[in-house]
């Protein structure tokens, strides 16, 4: 790449992000449109951004080629234009959008800038050991590439004065082979934080697929973000009507069931996995619950709210619930947990989701506490 | 001069081409090939070719688009080439020696035909180190008033790059005048020239003299008026009175130039496209070619010239109507008696040994453009023998169809389309519109309404730089409207 195009690139990315930023509700609820092009990057279709010129609408029409009869349609319509050197943007059928690509730290980056996430202040003690290479040491082989250049001729010095081979008058320094210095690494044991996230989320009948698809993309941008703070992230998912069980995320999301509704069940099983994997000194944990607000009975809630005060609020860093309205259920879940914990709990974070458009208040909600 | 990294087998080549390209009549700048890995042919394409552009974030649009569009194997730049003198012209190094070979033959066929065709003829040659120039100014104004503002302010200049003016580089009159030409002209009362004292009374008859008179008042008060004629240089009217900063008048100017050097290449594109490959596949075809790259040649000319489903390619139209050309002047099918043959036999079989062919598109393509080459040369045959037709949008089924595959149906709807690059003819008419200091624009409609939403933004532009409300006299489904763009930033429609 030559040095402009590098220049004006980085300029390009960052316009792109600026637009992504200004239309981010608008994203984070199409996040089902983004493509997954390996583990960390997405890519996001988006309009192209083009100059505004005078130019002619769509009744102008044009000049093809090719068999057809009057009243057929043109063919390859709706392909994107080939970017290529006769491409006339506009003229042709078909208009062609831009497919940028953003690694998930740049998008949990400009979703911590627009929403104003604060940092994660982790708790709990390093455990996660990760190996970091440095190259700070010297070694006596090594490829060319990384040899050492002032360590080559220190080493050349050296042995020219030691054998007397050494001019003051006329410092000429000849390295041989055995002078040769490279750099060379070491490995250092880095210690980081590690988190966890158990999802948790009611799949009896009264869950529809729009609250599905809710619940989808508010995972998306969690684990997006939560991905940005910690080194390593585990995910778990848990799926609950009378009964719980844990599944794994392909299932989590196809699930439907058409039983009642026994939340404590779920509760229970998270408390057994973070009983039996995740000891709360070393781990950072996020349960979040995902449901319409309809419990079987009141004993039930009752329960829930025990266990909760009980044992796992004193394990977890934030305990979620994010209640997504559905026409079927009732709500009660999210009043009785307010009546419980209040809006302002410490320990416990609920959002309400009337909608689609209420993805990015609850992300907020989520996510806003720095915890 | 000498090419600066070409290995010798590739100098050499470029000599043998180029004496093959020579032996048969091409004329041609001295041409400096340049061999660039794949990355770097796409930033330069990025750059519309040249190595030193101002920074704008376009450029590393086009840059992303052309880097993925070759990552994905969806499409590779074979072929670059810069009209400057002497022209500079891109080598992939990638590339394989048979389509190194096909690519200069290509760019001897464009830089003669940079060299000769009358529409280049006013092209700024030195555009390379124009570019670099440009660059350095943005630069500085981008360092001493802001990335933001400068950008900003070019895509403001961007949004007005198609109000050119494409016969100002031929219109000598359309020169801007400088103030004492400008008395000269006035001072004259239309005298003729008289020798003979006597004879003056002959020579400017009171009549005369009148007429004379009329016509100066009548130029007067053409010249009164602001901008005394249409003017189609919108760039050039808004440089001059718009109330701009000295670097922001700067900035326009350039991209006008830029804009101005690039207006041949969109006037041209079938024919410089269709000669080149004309020329790629008669010096391959006839001189170049080794037996053994033959399938690879004719692999990769077949992947240039072919026609995506539902457009045209300029490059096969171009060389298309080159050889038919060639073949009708060479066999005399044309003029009176070959139109008005209607025996289908005799026409089949016309040929009356003119051998005319060559010499005719050389003279073709040393004095037309698209719009007269297409507009002159095409024939129902060569329209029925490369099955085009005309499309249009339905808008009861949201798509594209084809209407028909007539001749003067298909003929005048690709005129149309190259009229004006295609882009909407509108001059400016009145600078002082209603004494208020309001800018008028007129758009000659001819049968196509202009995308209104494009048409907001572009009047939005207009207005920042001229700071008054813009009017635009346009028609929408045949119906006269005048659109303003005013200061609270509303676009408002009139009747």
């Amino acid at each position: 790449m030559i040095d402009g195009s590098r220049r004006d690139h980085a300029r390009f990315r960052q316009i792109i992000r600026g637009k992504i930023k200004q239309d981010l509700k608008k994203y984070i609820q199409h996040s089902e449109m983004f493509g997954r092009k390996g583990k960390d990057v997405v890519t996001i279709p988006m309009p192209q951004i083009d100059i505004p010129r005078f130019r002619f609408g769509s009744n102008q029409g044009g000049v093809g080629q090719g068999d057809g009869q009057p009243g057929d349609p043109v063919p390859g319509q709706g392909d994107p234009n080939q970017p290529g050197e006769g491409q006339q943007a506009g003229k042709d059928p078909g208009e062609h959008d831009l497919e940028v690509e953003f690694t998930l730290e740049e998008l949990a980056e400009i979703l911590g800038e627009e929403l104003e996430l604060p940092n994660i202040e982790p708790r709990g003690q390093k455990t996660l050991k990760s190996r970091v290479d440095k190259y700070t040491s010297i070694a006596s082989q090594g490829p060319n590439s990384l040899r050492h250049f002032k360590r080559t001729f220190k080493e050349a010095l050296k042995r020219q004065i030691a054998t007397g081979t050494y001019n003051p008058d006329k410092p000429v320094i000849i390295p041989i082979k055995k002078d040769l210095r490279y750099r060379s690494w070491k490995s250092d044991v880095k210690h980081e934080n590690s988190a966890v996230i158990i999802y948790m989320m009611d799949v009896s009948g009264s869950m529809g697929d729009e609250q599905k698809e809710i619940v989808r993309t508010e995972t998306f941008w969690i684990n997006t973000w939560l991905k940005s703070q910690y080194k390593g992230v585990e995910a778990r998912y848990i799926i609950h009507d009378a009964t719980a069980k844990e599944v794994d995320e392909d299932t989590f999301f196809r699930t439907r069931e058409s039983g009642g509704t026994l939340i404590s069940s779920a509760y229970k099983l998270c408390e057994h996995i973070i009983n039996q994997d995740y000891p709360p000194d070393d781990w950072n944990i996020y349960p979040f619950h995902f449901s319409d607000g309809d419990n079987w009975s009141t004993e039930d809630t009752k329960i829930c709210i025990d266990l909760l005060k009980s044992s796992l609020l004193s394990k977890v860093n934030n305990f979620c619930y994010g209640q997504v309205d559905s026409r079927y259920g009732s709500g009660q879940f999210y009043k009785d947990l307010t009546e419980v914990f209040g809006q302002e709990s410490e320990l416990v974070t609920l959002s309400r989701i009337e909608n689609k458009d209420g993805i990015l208040q609850s992300i907020k909600d989520f996510l806003g506490k720095g915890k | 001069m000498k090419s600066t990294n070409l290995p010798p087998e590739l100098a050499e080549l470029r000599d043998q081409i180029k004496g093959y390209a020579e032996g048969f009549g091409l004329d041609c700048f001295e041409t400096i090939f340049e061999m660039v890995p794949s990355d770097a042919i796409n930033s330069l394409a990025a750059q519309e070719g040249f190595p030193v552009r101002y920074p704008h974030w376009r450029f590393g649009m086009n840059y992303d688009q052309y880097s993925k569009g070759y990552e994905w194997g969806l499409q590779k730049i074979y072929e670059m080439v810069i009209n400057t003198n002497p022209s500079y012209a891109y080598l992939m190094t990638a590339n394989s020696f048979v389509d190194q070979k096909t690519v200069m033959a290509h760019v001897y066929g464009h830089v003669d035909f940079f060299k000769n065709n009358y529409w280049f003829s006013k092209t700024n040659r030195k555009m390379l180190d124009t570019m670099a120039n440009h660059a350095v100014r943005v630069r500085r104004y981008m360092d001493e008033y802001g990335q933001d503002e400068v950008e900003n302010f070019i895509d403001i200049c961007l949004s007005l790059d198609n109000l050119i003016d494409p016969h100002l580089p031929f219109h000598e009159a359309k020169q801007p005048k400088t103030e004492s030409e400008k008395t000269a002209s006035r001072q004259n009362d239309g005298r003729m020239k008289v020798d003979r004292q006597y004879m003056d009374k002959y020579i400017n008859p009171p009549e005369y003299l009148e007429e004379q008179k009329q016509k100066r008042a009548a130029a007067n008060k053409q010249e009164k008026k602001f901008p005394s004629h249409p003017e189609r240089d919108v760039m050039f009217f808004l440089m001059t009175h718009g109330p701009l900063q000295d670097w922001q008048r700067d900035v326009l100017r350039m991209i006008r130039d830029e804009s101005y050097y690039f207006l041949p290449q969109m006037q041209t594109k079938i024919m410089n496209e269709g000669w080149a490959s004309y020329w790629h596949s008669e010096i391959m075809t006839k001189k170049a070619l080794r037996d053994s790259e033959i399938i690879d040649f004719a692999d990769h000319h077949a992947g240039v010239l072919t026609m995506q489903p539902g457009r045209i390619n300029p490059y096969k139209i171009g060389i298309e109507l080159f050889r038919d050309i060639e073949d009708r002047w060479n066999k005399g099918r044309f003029g009176k008696e070959y139109e008005d043959c209607t025996n289908l036999q005799e026409r089949a079989k016309w040929d009356k040994k003119l051998g005319h062919g060559r010499q005719k598109i050389f003279e073709v393509r040393k004095v037309c453009n698209d719009v007269t080459f297409i507009d002159e040369y095409i024939t129902p045959d060569f329209i029925d023998r490369h099955k085009l037709y005309t499309y249009e949008f339905n808008k009861r089924t949201g798509q594209y169809e084809i209407v028909d595959r007539n001749f003067k149906s298909v003929k005048e709807k690709l005129l149309s389309s190259l009229t004006n690059q295609g882009h909407p003819n509108i001059s400016i008419v009145d600078g002082n519109f209603e004494n208020r200091g309001e800018l008028y624009l007129f758009h000659r409609y001819l049968g196509v309404d202009l995308d209104l939403k494009y048409a907001r933004e572009t009047m939005r532009s207009i207005y920042t730089i001229w700071t008054r409300p813009v009017h635009i006299e346009t028609e929408v489904d045949g119906r006269k409207r005048i659109f303003t763009y005013t200061a609270k930033h509303e676009f408002i429609a009139k009747d």
